[in-house]
């Protein structure tokens, strides 16, 4: 049953999620020209948790938005209709502003694409970035992330979950090896 | 829901409870994408919608349309006075030809002379039902029971009236069918000669006393009078059917503080309801407009997407 692997500790995301905030902050300079777009499930929360750290470091409150990229989707008629689409809000103005992609695991790519698409519906940011806190690698696109949590080399067959407290009860990422030809 | 199985929308009597309530959850998704300043998500991209209208209709076929091109799909609207139906070509033949162009939804209002049931048999498209005849008008129940759930919360165990031409509306037979699905008791309510015996058959309480049926309403569906199907003389005079059937705010009064009024619309303003109560119950009869934007997405977007498996087409 030993098929899980914990890769980072609840400790270490929140090392991670510091570092990458710093590493924002740093090459952006200014927070209020940055906007957050958390990608619906774990990207929102991880969002969240940059934005609060963001009001810790630097006193200032910045603009969040959450995006679902389901209808979106480059596949949406080969697996089917999702019959879940969550909420998108993005109730403030994008132009002129850094967009800051959050997502918790980058692998192929196409969530990203859709996710480009999507925000642009939005309006016309001054640059769109992307920040992951797992790169995981297998990419179907020209597409790479300008911050990164953790490099995580694996094969197609496995799996990498990031788990949060706030949808998971419990902060790790693990990655799960396929062993029930699912 | 894992997986969205119907490839037609042909009735509510169709839909599980856990289908409706799928749609209802993206309907209320979809609300949001017509508050952008681009009103549009790409999800039917290269899909073709076909709007039949066999009867007129402007307000379906506008809210279908326009659900259709904000899921990017490519509409094309063919009604019965623009078309050869009036050279006589059968509806039948209407349906093959039209099945050569490819389409991916057929959306389909028509005299139910012919049953949708029998077109599926005639087009790989999925088809969506806009009212067929006296039988059902799914996506109005959908978006009236999604207005109720909106306001109230909830549309678990409901009283629910329905007043008006009770024989002619295929919106009345959708909501028994759609509420009756949450545990709902439904009345209907109008004169005898609009409401045929034959619907206690679809356990619903049948009252010919409005004053008394309101009181325990927590909806009131108020349904128009169609004077257009009106063929023969069902009540002596509008005047009548106003004195015992029409919405007045005496009648009103009887009813529970928090009850919902609603109406499929277009309202004829002193024959269904008396327009001195227009400020208090239009906003929300619009609001069921808006909602049928959204449930109308809703029921695109399932059937659209889906995985096409081919089927034999006679």
């Amino acid at each position: 049953m030993n098929n899980q692997k914990e890769i980072l500790t609840g400790e270490d995301i929140k090392r991670t999620l510091y570092r990458l905030t710093h590493e924002i902050l740093e090459k952006d300079l200014d927070p209020k020209n940055i906007v957050l777009i958390g990608i619906q499930t774990r990207g929102v929360h991880l969002a969240k948790r940059i934005k609060n750290i963001i009001k810790e470091l630097e006193n200032y409150d910045i603009d969040l938005g959450i995006l679902d990229i389901t209808l979106y989707r480059d596949d949406l008629t080969a697996i089917g209709p999702k019959p879940v689409v969550k909420e998108t809000k993005i109730d403030f103005d994008l132009s002129g502003k850094v967009a800051i992609l959050v997502d918790d695991v980058l692998f192929t790519g196409r969530t990203v694409r859709a996710s480009l698409d999507a925000i642009l519906d939005f309006g016309r940011p001054k640059r769109i970035e992307l920040l992951v806190l797992v790169d995981r690698g297998h990419r179907e696109l020209p597409i790479r992330a300008d911050f990164v949590g953790k490099n995580i080399p694996t094969n197609a067959g496995e799996r990498v979950e990031v788990h949060l407290q706030e949808v998971d009860g419990k902060d790790e990422v693990v990655v799960l090896r396929n062993t029930d030809n699912r | 829901m894992e997986q969205w199985t119907k490839k037609h929308i042909l009735g509510i009597k169709d839909l599980s409870r856990d289908e409706i309530e799928t749609v209802f959850n993206l309907a209320a998704s979809f609300k949001e994408i017509s508050q952008r300043e681009v009103k549009k998500v790409p999800a039917l991209r290269g899909k073709t919608v076909l709007n039949l209208f066999f009867e007129n209709s402007t307000r379906t076929r506008t809210s279908f349309e326009l659900a259709a091109k904000r899921l990017s799909g490519d509409v094309v609207n063919f009604s019965v006075s623009t078309s050869s139906l009036a050279k006589e070509e059968s509806i039948i033949d209407t349906i093959k030809n039209l099945e050569t162009y490819h389409p991916d939804i057929m959306i389909i209002r028509i005299e139910s002379s012919t049953s949708l049931h029998t077109l599926t048999k005639y087009t790989q498209a999925s088809i969506v039902n806009a009212g067929d005849g006296r039988n059902e008008h799914p996506t109005q129940a959908l978006l009236d029971m999604f207005t109720v759930k909106e306001v109230r919360g909830n549309v678990e165990n409901l009283n629910v009236l329905i007043v008006g031409d009770i024989m002619h509306s295929r919106v009345a037979r959708s909501n028994i069918f759609g509420f009756q699905r949450f545990g709902g008791k439904v009345t209907v309510c109008g004169p005898s000669t609009l409401i045929p015996y034959e619907f206690q058959n679809l356990g619903v309480k049948i009252s010919y006393d409005f004053d008394k049926a309101i009181e325990d309403a927590d909806v009131v569906i108020m349904l128009r009078i169609q004077k257009e199907r009106q063929t023969s003389c069902f009540f002596p005079t509008m005047r009548e059917y106003l004195d015992r059937f029409a919405l007045t705010p005496e009648r009103l009064r009887r009813a529970k503080k928090d009850v919902i009024i609603m109406h499929p619309g277009p309202i004829n303003w002193d024959i269904e309801i008396s327009s001195s109560l227009k400020e208090q119950v239009h906003p929300l009869i619009l609001k069921q407009a808006e909602n049928g934007l959204a449930v109308r997405m809703a029921v695109l977007y399932l059937v659209g997407t889906q995985k096409r498996e081919l089927v034999e087409v006679e």
